[in-house]
């Protein structure tokens, strides 16, 4: 059984049908990335997976539990956790704190405890931030705990905003153009982060643009081109799939 | 003017200053949560002193048992305020909910009219007894537990802010409501514990202050305006400068006073529009914070 199943997922804005009767599924502890066009509706039905946005038809199912019409931290809580775009970072906070805050939902500590300051709340905090740690350590970020985000570059701020996600305990993680502004040698290092995260037991589905890393890091690829699902395979397959080449040659916003 | 009179004047300038931290304290979390400027605000201060009268007076507890219980009692009403008259339009357009605030306000004085009655009702003092000479000034015994638990309500809140993971996800919401959510924190639940927190500060600085000043139901909009203002001065949105707002606004006042004594309740009005014009983020911010 797929661990995320996706049947006719449907968005309309107006007239334009951003994501249309698309369905997939995704299989456990593969690494499955979502390609396309620029507008061809992979960030809708980024939106959609995750709470953010609701179809106008379709059903998404998260081992066996409907996702569709969810709250994003319900979502979050069944254990799906995402990545932005544009990176949506807590920027007056620490590094640490950040990931921290990933940490929020599955400590126990109610507001009365917290108030009251009950014993157990303070080993509870120490072991979210040994946890938080440990999550800053597999992005390579650990040295940087204590500075604020907004100071830091953008490729370490795409890094953060995985290990915060990380920190929410997903089973699955999506990551919605991850590659995005970053050099050649930071994209090498996020392959490796990706195997890495994967080989943790994290299923990964991943919006990209950079071609390189979605054949490298790929075990499936699915393909939208103006909202519909034009084709989909591991990765050899695709490179050469007519349909594909059309869309991307043919269409006007290539990669 | 001499030393000494300076002296009562800056007294009585960082005792009203005080009640204006607690307000422009509840003003800056629930803006915090919502970027809602709550017009209620005033009627939760109202409200303490009125059930502290209510439950010292009709019901005959003690002072000691009758101060925590109006407290909250009126934490109580800012839960339920949120539930009844915000959450239903929660997702509405920001115009909408300061107008349900505005309305809220009018619902709650008009309540208090009602159950209370109109007239000035008075509280006796948690301690009574002679002022307390300082310095050649005199200090009321009121006013050191007016600053006594303010204190103890900044130190709490600045511990709920910085070492609690309620706090975490409060200061969250504050900044990127929609990673908040992505984390995992219930941003609903945030609103509602904001709006609790607000009113629990209000009826504190209602509670504290009727002694001096007894309370009526339709004291809430006067004092509104003072709280607004100081956490505009300070800078809205921050509770540091929400507070260091309120104290330098009691200073400001009681600066006019030689002057004029009749100005004094223009101040707050005049220190809003300046720092409107002037400089909106606040003299306590540093730099406008992002908004997503």
């Amino acid at each position: 059984m797929s661990m995320l199943s996706v049947r006719g997922l449907t968005r309309r804005f107006g007239g334009l049908t951003a994501v249309d009767n698309v369905s997939f599924d995704v299989y456990e502890g593969t690494i499955h990335a979502i390609i396309g066009p620029n507008g061809a509706g992979k960030s809708t039905a980024f939106n959609l997976l995750t709470g953010f946005d609701t179809p106008d038809a379709g059903e998404v199912r998260f081992e066996g539990t409907r996702v569709t019409g969810l709250r994003p931290h319900r979502v979050t809580r069944l254990g799906i956790a995402r990545t932005f775009q544009n990176t949506q970072l807590f920027d007056s906070m620490s590094v640490l704190e950040n990931v921290l805050v990933g940490t929020h939902w599955h400590t126990k500590t109610g507001f009365l405890r917290a108030a009251l300051h009950l014993p157990g709340v303070r080993a509870e905090e120490r072991d979210s931030r040994e946890l938080a740690r440990h999550h800053l350590r597999l992005v390579s970020l650990e040295h940087l705990a204590d500075v604020p985000a907004r100071d830091l570059p953008h490729g370490q701020r795409r890094l953060l905003e995985i290990a915060r996600a990380l920190a929410t305990r997903p089973r699955l993680l999506l990551l919605d153009e991850p590659a995005a502004g970053l050099n050649s040698a930071e994209t090498g290092q996020l392959a490796g982060t990706l195997y890495r995260i994967r080989d943790m037991g994290v299923t990964i589905v991943i919006v990209e643009h950079d071609m390189g890393l979605v054949m490298d890091v790929s075990d499936e690829v699915m393909v939208l081109n103006e909202g519909a699902k034009i084709a989909e395979g591991p990765p050899r397959l695709i490179q050469k799939d007519p349909a594909v080449i059309e869309a991307y040659l043919g269409g006007d916003g290539g990669a | 003017m001499e030393n000494a009179e300076l002296l009562q004047l800056a007294i009585a300038g960082l005792k009203n200053g005080s009640i204006y931290a607690l307000l422009a304290l509840g003003f800056t979390i629930v803006y915090a949560a919502t970027n809602v400027i709550n017009f209620a605000q005033g009627e939760f201060f109202m409200l303490g002193g009125m059930f502290a009268v209510f439950a010292f007076k009709t019901l005959g507890l003690p002072l000691i048992a009758a101060v925590p219980l109006a407290v909250v009692a009126v934490t109580g009403v800012g839960v339920l305020f949120e539930v009844l008259a915000i959450r239903p339009r929660r997702d509405g357009d920001q115009m909408s909910l300061v107008i349900i605030t505005v309305g809220g306000s009018l619902v709650l004085s008009s309540l208090a009219r009602h159950l209370f009655g109109s007239d000035a009702l008075p509280l006796p003092e948690f301690t009574p007894g002679p002022s307390l000479a300082f310095a050649g000034a005199a200090i009321e015994r009121q006013t050191l537990w007016i600053w006594g638990l303010v204190l103890i309500a900044v130190v709490a809140l600045t511990m709920l802010y910085s070492r609690t993971r309620l706090g975490r996800a409060m200061r969250a919401c504050m900044q990127n409501r929609e990673a908040a959510r992505l984390m995992g924190i219930d941003t609903g639940r945030v609103v509602m514990i904001s709006f609790a927190l607000a009113a629990m500060l209000g009826a504190l600085a209602g509670v504290a202050v009727t002694p001096l000043t007894s309370t009526r139901f339709d004291i809430g909009a006067g004092i509104a305006v003072k709280g607004f203002a100081a956490a505009i001065l300070g800078g809205l949105g921050n509770p540091i400068a929400a507070v260091a707002g309120g104290l330098l606004l009691g200073l400001i006042e009681q600066a006019v006073i030689p002057f004029s004594s009749t100005l004094k309740d223009v101040v707050a009005i005049v220190v809003l529009l300046s720092v409107l014009f002037v400089r909106p983020q606040g003299l306590f911010i540093r730099e406008r914070k992002e908004k997503t």
